[in-house]
């Protein structure tokens, strides 16, 4: 799956690409039913993430109220209404790995990327949340990034891993 | 037919039947929250929960069906635990300020802990994020919700709109439009259905009895007031009446009690809406038969709800659209024009207020559009509800009250004014007087009631054939016009769609926002009555047929108000009074910069701060012996077993639409 591309990295013109893209996909599944998630998952990956404007042509293109839209968008985590980094970073803060310094890496990568939890990087590269148990537990504290899992991350080992980013 | 046992009584019940009805008919009560007859089921809140033997989990009664042999416990020890379990459950989530609410001692949540016996809340915990927003006409205070989304169901099915809808999960799961956008700034058509069947205080009509209690008390005020039609067979309820009672004397006087100085009818403007809106369906029928550019079908234009909707979501239809005002804004433009010069009084010292069954009428009364000379044709809207709340609160004794006469001129009216309160009446008030000014006789149906369109259902149609018309009228000779009715926004849909693919047959078209029309209004009192429509509608045509006066222009104040003031009907002075524009406003309220959000009043603000600041102090409860901390525990247990199985029940939901969403992505690319 290619990374999802920040918003504001989009020219007008990808953006309409992007919409007429958008629109297509909303045409070839419109009518299955219970088809909304599928539509947004698409719409998520072509575009990035799903600002209200795209949530209004989406409901607009669909002929459902833009409510309902909103509902799914913000049921579901893995929707995002924010441009999301290249990157994911998801710091474990389960049992385990709380008391073994999950929370001082939270800290530390907040200080270090400057990015408030849930949030973006000002060049985009990284969106940081937390999780609760990755089921690593045994080599606490654990951290992913996008769909590796580090283990045992103090602070020095932190700084190199985010290197390869 | 089954047969089944519920507790212990052998009974009989319809296939189909839910176990709640069946216990209902055979007078076994069973609580219950969310549960709306015929509207929504959708078991959302459990406490109508009942043992079924052979059944490993309680059921949901107002869901599930009768079954042949079925045995029922209603009452068990464990079903009434539950209840309670799951009444606590809600109330930790709920701002419980009961005795500053406009729901205390009509509140649906508030009876129900008192039917349980709910004496204490053992559970304290978090409380969701809350949010309070107000619009001119509703306002939502999510710290009293419930989640049993009645709201959801008559948004969203019942009037098509879908303005609101569950938003987020679980704990965080609040009612509300998209992206926490408020009411005011969305398609909401402000018609104020979700206020009637919401169960508590959580929508609500958006208070304006404050501002009309100052303008009452403030003696430079000349204050005038003007009541609708479908209010004077619905105030009675709110006094103990039956529905459909009919109390128009009584409710003159109460409001002369109240201060006003005069009592008007809006009425009286429901009469001239049927000269104006009459004479320019004449002229745009006529023009469409000589060959001139005409926009037919005609829409009516009474009904502000209405107005909102067509303006969002069929905004390049607006031609289609009477441009006549609705009534109580004509009146308003009248009081403060006409009647003002009459009584040397200037428009800047007069107050003029509307009672309404309508949520919509705030919104409208605050449109640029509804203003003569710069001011407001109607300065206050207040809905059924809260003119029963100003009368109780002034001590005045309703049912004790003489009965009393509207003030005149703008107060006497016709049998086909009474009518324009419910669906069927405007077409029937306009057709009453369009056949005669065409053929010089009276509509040939009995009691003038045109049949096919009388009645409760969603859309009623008629045809109307003009035959030995008067000379003036030679167009219209065997011309058959095609009317239809329809009551309720998803209603106007359907008809819309038609008229948008260029399929619509009809020449005339009547919509009422509410379904029923305006005696099911969205400020209408709160009814357990399962035949309220029948009787507010009956009681509006015997209004109707108790008059002196059956027909709008034969209503002598009409008819001198044209001559002397008006001239004639859809005059320049006419126009300029009682007619309109649109505005065009896109489905998300994306082509006008206008809205409708309003601050929130001192108390809720003040509220507010309070239950933030009390949360914040409040203790955990202390508990006392080591069996009440068990039995609390487990209590405890129970709920959080139940939070993690649909938290469980969510994600397993998620990764099979993950699944479904990878496999068709894969397959695409
Ligand atoms: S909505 Fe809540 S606060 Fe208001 S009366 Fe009902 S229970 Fe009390
Ligand atoms: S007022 Fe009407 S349109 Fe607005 S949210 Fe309530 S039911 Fe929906
Ligand atoms: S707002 Fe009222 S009707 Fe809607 S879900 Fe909440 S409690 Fe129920
Ligand atoms: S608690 Fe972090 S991996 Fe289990
Ligand atoms: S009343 Fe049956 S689930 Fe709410």
């Amino acid at each position: 799956m290619s990374a999802a591309i920040p918003k504001e990295a989009l020219s007008q013109e990808e953006k309409e690409r992007a919409y007429a893209q958008i629109a297509n996909v909303v045409k070839q599944y419109k009518h299955k039913k219970d088809s909304l998630v599928q539509i947004l998952h698409l719409a998520q990956e072509i575009y990035g993430h799903l600002p209200l404007e795209l949530q209004q042509f989406i409901a607009k293109e669909m002929n459902i109220p833009l409510s309902q839209v909103s509902g799914v968008v913000s049921f579901y985590s893995f929707f995002s209404t924010v441009p999301r980094g290249r990157h994911t970073i998801r710091v474990c803060l389960g049992t385990a790995c709380y008391v073994r310094g999950g929370k001082k890496i939270v800290e530390h990568l907040q200080n270090k990327l400057q990015v408030e939890l849930g949030g973006t990087t000002e060049d985009g590269n990284f969106t940081f949340e937390v999780a609760r148990c990755i089921g690593a537990c045994g080599l606490a504290p654990a951290l992913m990034i996008d769909d590796t899992v580090y283990k045992q991350v103090n602070v020095n080992k932190l700084d190199k891993i985010l290197e390869q980013y | 037919m089954v047969t089944l046992t519920i507790n212990n009584q052998k009974i009989t019940a319809e296939d189909g039947m839910t176990i709640m009805e069946a216990a209902r008919q055979n007078n076994i009560y069973i609580p219950n929250l969310c549960y709306l007859p015929d509207v929504h089921q959708i078991g959302a809140c459990r406490i109508c929960v009942v043992e079924v033997e052979g059944a490993k989990n309680l059921q949901a009664s107002c869901i599930t069906q009768v079954a042949e042999g079925m045995v029922v416990h209603t009452n068990t020890d464990r079903v009434r635990k539950v209840r309670k379990i799951l009444y606590e459950l809600m109330l930790s989530d709920h701002s419980q300020d009961c005795l500053t609410c406009t729901r205390n001692l009509s509140c649906e949540f508030q009876a129900l802990g008192k039917l349980l016996g709910v004496e204490d809340s053992r559970f304290e915990g978090e409380r969701s994020p809350f949010q309070v927003d107000a619009s001119v006409a509703i306002t939502r205070d999510m710290t009293k919700c419930i989640l049993c989304r009645r709201c959801v169901t008559v948004c969203n099915e019942v009037q098509g709109v879908g303005a609101i809808s569950p938003q987020n999960r679980g704990f965080k799961t609040e009612i509300g439009p998209a992206m926490n956008l408020p009411l005011g700034k969305v398609n909401c058509a402000m018609c104020g259905q979700c206020t009637v069947v919401c169960p508590v205080g959580a929508l609500k009509e958006t208070n304006s009895v404050g501002d009309v209690w100052e303008a009452l008390h403030d003696p430079k005020k000349f204050t005038v007031v003007q009541v609708a039609p479908a209010v004077r067979v619905a105030l009675g309820e709110e006094f103990g009446l039956p529905a459909g009672s009919r109390i128009t004397g009584k409710m003159v006087a109460a409001l002369r009690r109240l201060g006003f100085d005069r009592v008007f009818d809006t009425n009286f403007a429901a009469d001239l809406t049927i000269m104006e809106e009459g004479t320019e369906f004449l002229n745009r029928v006529k023009n469409a038969l000589t060959g001139k550019s005409a926009v037919l079908p005609m829409i009516t234009s009474c009904s502000p709800g209405w107005i909102k909707y067509i303006e969002h979501n069929y905004y390049n239809l607006l031609d289609h659209l009477s441009t006549c005002k609705s009534p109580h804004c004509m009146l308003g433009a009248l009081i403060k024009s006409f009647y003002a010069e009459s009584i040397n009084v200037q428009p800047q010292d007069m107050y003029t207020v509307s009672v309404m069954p309508c949520t919509a009428k705030k919104f409208e009364i605050q449109r640029e559009e509804m203003k003569n000379g710069g001011y407001k044709n109607v300065d206050a809207v207040i809905t059924t509800r809260e003119l029963a709340q100003m009368i109780k609160s002034a001590g005045i004794d309703f049912q004790e009250l003489p009965d009393e006469e509207f003030d005149n001129p703008l107060g006497l009216s016709t049998g086909a004014a009474d009518i324009f309160g419910l669906t069927g009446g405007v077409m029937e008030a306009a057709l009453r007087t369009v056949y005669e000014l065409v053929t010089g006789r009276e509509l040939p149906f009995e009691g003038l009631h045109v049949t096919p369109i009388v009645g409760l259902e969603q859309i009623k149609t008629a045809t109307i054939k003009f035959t030995d018309v008067l000379p003036e009228y030679s167009f219209l000779e065997g011309v058959e016009v095609k009317v239809a009715v329809t009551s309720g926004l998803a209603g106007a849909k359907i008809l819309l769609d038609q008229l948008a693919e260029g399929e619509s047959p009809y020449h005339f078209i009547e919509v009422m926002g509410c379904p029923s029309g305006c005696i099911m209004g969205g400020g209408q009192p709160r009814s357990s009555d399962p035949d309220v429509r029948r009787k507010r509608m009956a009681g509006l045509y015997t209004e109707d047929e108790s008059k002196v006066y059956r027909k709008s222009h034969e209503n002598p104040y009409i008819i001198s108000l044209y001559e002397n003031y008006l001239g004639e009907p859809n005059s320049h002075k006419a126009h300029e009074l009682l007619h309109t524009h649109y505005v065009p406003r896109g489905k998300f309220n994306e082509l006008t910069d206008e809205d409708f959000v309003v601050e929130l009043d001192e108390f809720t603000k003040r509220r507010i701060a309070r239950t933030t600041r009390q949360e914040a102090k409040i203790p955990p409860v202390p508990v006392k012996t080591e069996q009440e901390s068990v039995s609390a525990r487990i209590l405890e247990l129970e709920a959080e077993n139940k939070k993690l199985k649909s938290e469980l029940q969510d994600t397993q939901e998620t990764v099979e639409i993950m699944k479904l969403v990878l496999s068709k992505y894969t397959k695409q690319s």
